[in-house]
């Protein structure tokens, strides 16, 4: 299985051959995890006109809440970018830079996303209320969960980094979190257009 | 007789706890068995795991079978049989043929493509504790609070709260979601192992069937799994949070959940099937001495049939309204299957013809499977003609199909692919007398009880009914039926005889190679030693074991498998107790949540989460095994490597 001799022309996440190993399993789970988020979708879909007595989705849209949301989100997949760029030269400290500005923007998504969560609970509509209003909470929630977790897990990276420096198993894991960040960054581009645009056309 | 059950199941614990300790064989489980990251050992904890289940199950089969052994009998109380059928096709499909299936994974995957273990051994060891732990879950609900009672779909709104209040269903949900994370992990490791790690000089198209099949089996359960987390989450959620995802108020749409749950349904039978193919293929190749007759045709079935089956789940709904034009696409897609199905028994056909056939009990097994499957897929076509499914739909003759495909698909696979690899699994084979014994036990009295089935569904005796009134003229077969049932509980209760029977006094197999076989796990010693392989072999060949074989009868030098290279230490992955902490970890969530103790679900999870944080801190996973421990051990096999004399 695993063995250790590092191959130069790779870049050093891909050294190892337990990396590249490793890199491929995660882009599978990526399949899985995709496919989980294409059900929400489709209950979404289905639901969303679905309001019984509660709200209707363009009632309870902030537009300017989730236009923010986007443009931190999309920024936050380009600083983690930056850092993986850094981890290839080398640069610690770049890397920490980055990554820590990633973690920063994560977070204030994050923030954004339980205000517009609790100003809606406010009025009424939760997750209780009505079929749309639980699709809305599952499928947008479950992307929010998605997105804490990666937060966590660059935060323990983080101090990884500091203590190891950059090492092909350091940078197996980066690289692994880079990719999940970026596809939470696809899903949401998904959810802005589904949820938010189609859906708040009702 | 629930608290006659109850009483046994804590006196047994009791006994097996007071054994462990007397003989003080704790220390010896935890560092051998329960922190194990050694897929052949993983293997065997899926085998017992999927033997036990098997019997857990085939007991409340012949509690069924009992209570309609007559009209009007007072056996059973209509919500026990709800309960029993419910947790019977739960516990057979989910905990019964997906460990079973799991557990030959294990045993041969890696031998078979000479590698030394799975791609992601610790995640394969998170895997089966998940699924195990989840089982305990389901199981306890018959001692705890109740059993789930819905049917192993759990259709809402039937399976919502306010049809359904007990603990029962969510039981059922939590043990459902839980093993089914295991599951999609051992897909993907399987997927990576097949495609990265196989030998150098095994491509593809050298790739034992097996593999093949369960490289099939595993791309349905990446792509087919997520479709039940997300039903078990959207149904957890309408239960515990008040979410109105499924109910009938509010907005709330069950078809949805119906889609969700057959879209991961449908392939989940061809999910515990292919490996079954794959298992007969290497039976029927190995047991002619000849080479499988149109590999290549094969190899294509396997991936159609893995595409096709994915796009057919509506034929489980026909009558739920949905139009004629969807129930035509879905009717005709269904039908299609049956021809790569066909291919495929044609081909074993093929291999035997001309060859020189031996039948020990795998071959027999496999033998007893193509007329069953011949007459469950003719019945199958049936139901799959969409006009003629408003009229078989939820009969016994529906019951008789899926039993004729499991049992004779996935059950005999599973079974023949048991005796195949259980001398490399343990170093002995099973007595050849009584194996023959179970099997006609079995294989008659599944004829004795299937078929009357069939004949019941035409005259309009429905599934799920737990008695019937003595005018309807059923009496008769629903009596010959649960002849047959017990005849199949004789058949294996002998198997398990022969299990232990075998344990004592099975033949040894020293050679390794005790059937003469064709594919690598077979060059190896019985048991295989922890590393498999003690240098990687080099493929120059499709079955390669058997290649060499011949060219070494001829005189030549052997080029298919080459012991040539020195010995290298051995990198290997280090054990950890933390994917059954983890597990356990899971189960006091899925405990909390099923009784609403959030306190005890949060904790739960809390745990978890630690358990993978300390994971990421862990940097120290594995280890060599110096080239002399190799030698030594080599050497202990009788296997001295090439110029090391
Ligand atoms: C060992 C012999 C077996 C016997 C005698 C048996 C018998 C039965 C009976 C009597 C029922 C209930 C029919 C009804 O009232 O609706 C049933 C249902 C079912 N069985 Fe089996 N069974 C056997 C093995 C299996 C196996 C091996 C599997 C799967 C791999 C399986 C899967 C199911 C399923 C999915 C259901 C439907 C449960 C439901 O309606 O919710 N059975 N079986
Ligand atoms: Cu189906």
């Amino acid at each position: 299985m695993h063995s250790l001799p590092r191959a130069a022309h790779l870049p050093i996440e891909y050294s190892t051959e337990d990396g590249s190993l490793r890199i491929f399993g995660f882009w599978v789970f990526l399949v899985t995890d995709m496919l989980l988020f294409s059900c929400f979708f489709a209950t979404f879909a289905v639901l969303y006109r679905h309001t019984g007595t509660g709200p209707k989705p363009s009632a309870i849209y902030d537009v300017r809440g989730y236009t923010a949301e986007t443009i931190i989100l999309l920024t936050s997949s380009f600083t983690s970018g930056i850092a993986t760029y850094f981890m290839r030269r080398d640069n610690k400290s770049g890397l920490v830079t980055w990554l820590v500005i990633t973690i920063v923007l994560g977070l204030s998504f994050i923030g954004l996303e339980v205000s517009e969560f609790v100003s809606d609970a406010v009025t009424g509509a939760t997750l209780q209320r009505s079929a749309f209003l639980s699709s809305f909470f599952t499928l947008v929630g479950t992307h929010g969960c998605h997105v804490s977790f990666g937060i966590i897990w660059m935060t323990c990276l983080l101090i990884q980094i500091s203590k190891q420096g950059i090492t092909p198993v350091i940078a197996r894991k980066v690289f692994i979190t880079g990719l999940y960040w970026h596809f939470l960054d696809v899903v949401w581009v998904f959810l802005f257009s589904v949820v938010y645009l189609i859906g708040g056309m009702y | 007789m629930i608290y006659g059950a109850d009483v046994s199941i804590v006196l047994v614990t009791i006994a097996i706890l007071f054994v462990l300790t007397y003989y003080k064989k704790w220390g010896w489980l935890w560092r051998e068995w329960l922190t194990t990251v050694d897929h052949k050992k993983i293997g065997i904890m899926y085998l017992i795991a999927a033997i036990l289940m098997l019997f857990r199950g085939g007991v409340d089969a012949l509690l069924m079978r009992t209570q309609l052994i007559q009209p009007n009998m007072h056996f059973l109380k209509a919500q026990h049989y709800n309960e029993i059928f419910t947790t019977h096709g739960t516990l057979m499909i989910l905990f019964m043929a997906m460990p079973f299936i799991f557990a030959v994974f294990n045993v041969a995957v890696p031998l078979q493509i000479g590698a030394r273990d799975v791609a992601f051994p610790y995640l394969n060891a998170i895997s089966f504790w998940l699924f195990f732990f989840a089982a305990m879950l389901l199981n306890l609900s018959f001692v705890i609070g109740g059993s789930p009672d819905a049917g192993w779909m759990s259709y809402p709104p039937l399976s919502d709260l306010p049809f359904d209040m007990g603990p029962g269903e969510n039981y059922y949900i939590l043990a459902l979601q839980i093993t089914g994370i295991g599951s999609i992990a051992t897909g993907i490791n399987f997927f990576v192992t097949i495609l990265k790690m196989r030998a150098p000089g095994m491509t593809l198209m050298r790739l034992p069937l097996f593999c093949w099949s369960v490289l099939g089996a595993c791309i349905l359960i990446i792509v087919a799994f997520p479709a039940l987390t997300a039903a078990l989450a959207l149904l957890l959620i309408d239960r515990i949070a008040g979410g109105h995802f499924f109910t009938m108020l509010a907005g709330g749409n069950p078809m949805m959940y119906i889609n969700l749950f057959w879209v991961w349904g449908h392939p989940e039978v061809y999910i515990v099937v292919l490996p079954a193919f794959g298992v007969f293929s290497e039976v029927v190749a190995t047991f002619s001495r000849k080479r499988i007759f149109g590999y290549t045709s094969m190899v294509a079935s396997i991936m159609v049939i893995t595409v096709i089956s994915y796009l057919v789940w509506a034929h489980h709904f026909f009558t739920m309204g949905a139009g004629p034009g969807v129930n035509s696409f879905f009717a005709v897609a269904s039908m299609i299957i049956a021809i790569p199905t066909g291919v495929k028994v044609f081909t074993w056909l093929f291999t035997m013809y001309a060859g020189r056939v031996r039948v020990p009990a795998p071959m027999l097994w496999t033998l007893g499977f193509i007329p069953n499957f011949a007459i469950g897929g003719a019945t199958g076509v049936m139901l799959a003609a969409a006009p003629a499914d408003y009229q078989y739909h939820n009969s016994y003759f529906l019951i008789a199909h899926f039993h004729q495909v499991l049992i004779g698909g996935t059950v005999y696979g599973m079974i023949a692919g048991m005796y195949y690899w259980w001398p490399k699994m343990f170093g002995h084979r099973l007595n050849e007398r009584l194996a023959k014994h179970a099997f006609w036990w079995f294989n008659i009295g599944f004829y004795v009880c299937f078929m009357p089935q069939y004949f019941l569904g035409y005259m309009g005796m429905t599934r799920r009914i737990f008695t019937y009134s003595p005018g309807m003229g059923w009496a008769t077969w629903n009596l010959i039926s649960s002849i047959g049932a017990y005849m199949m509980g004789i058949g294996f209760i002998l198997i398990a005889a022969d299990i232990i029977y075998s344990a004592f006094y099975g033949e040894r197999d020293t050679t390794g190679d005790i059937w003469d076989g064709r594919t690598l796990e077979w060059s190896l010693p019985s048991p295989a030693p922890h590393y498999n392989f003690a240098v990687i072999p080099q493929v120059n060949d499709r079955d390669a074991w058997w290649e060499s074989k011949q060219q070494r009868l001829e005189g030549k030098e052997v080029t298919a498998l080459q012991y040539k290279s020195p010995l290298r230490p051995i990198h290997m992955p280090k054990s950890s107790g933390r994917p059954f902490v983890l597990s356990v970890c899971f189960f006091v969530a899925g405990f909390g949540l099923v009784f609403n103790w959030y306190i005890l679900g949060i904790l739960g999870f809390l745990g978890v989460g630690l358990c993978l944080i300390l994971r990421s801190f862990e940097f120290d996973t594995d280890y060599y095994i110096p080239i002399d421990e190799v030698q030594h051990t080599e050497k202990a096999y009788g296997r001295l490597l090439h110029g090391e004399q």
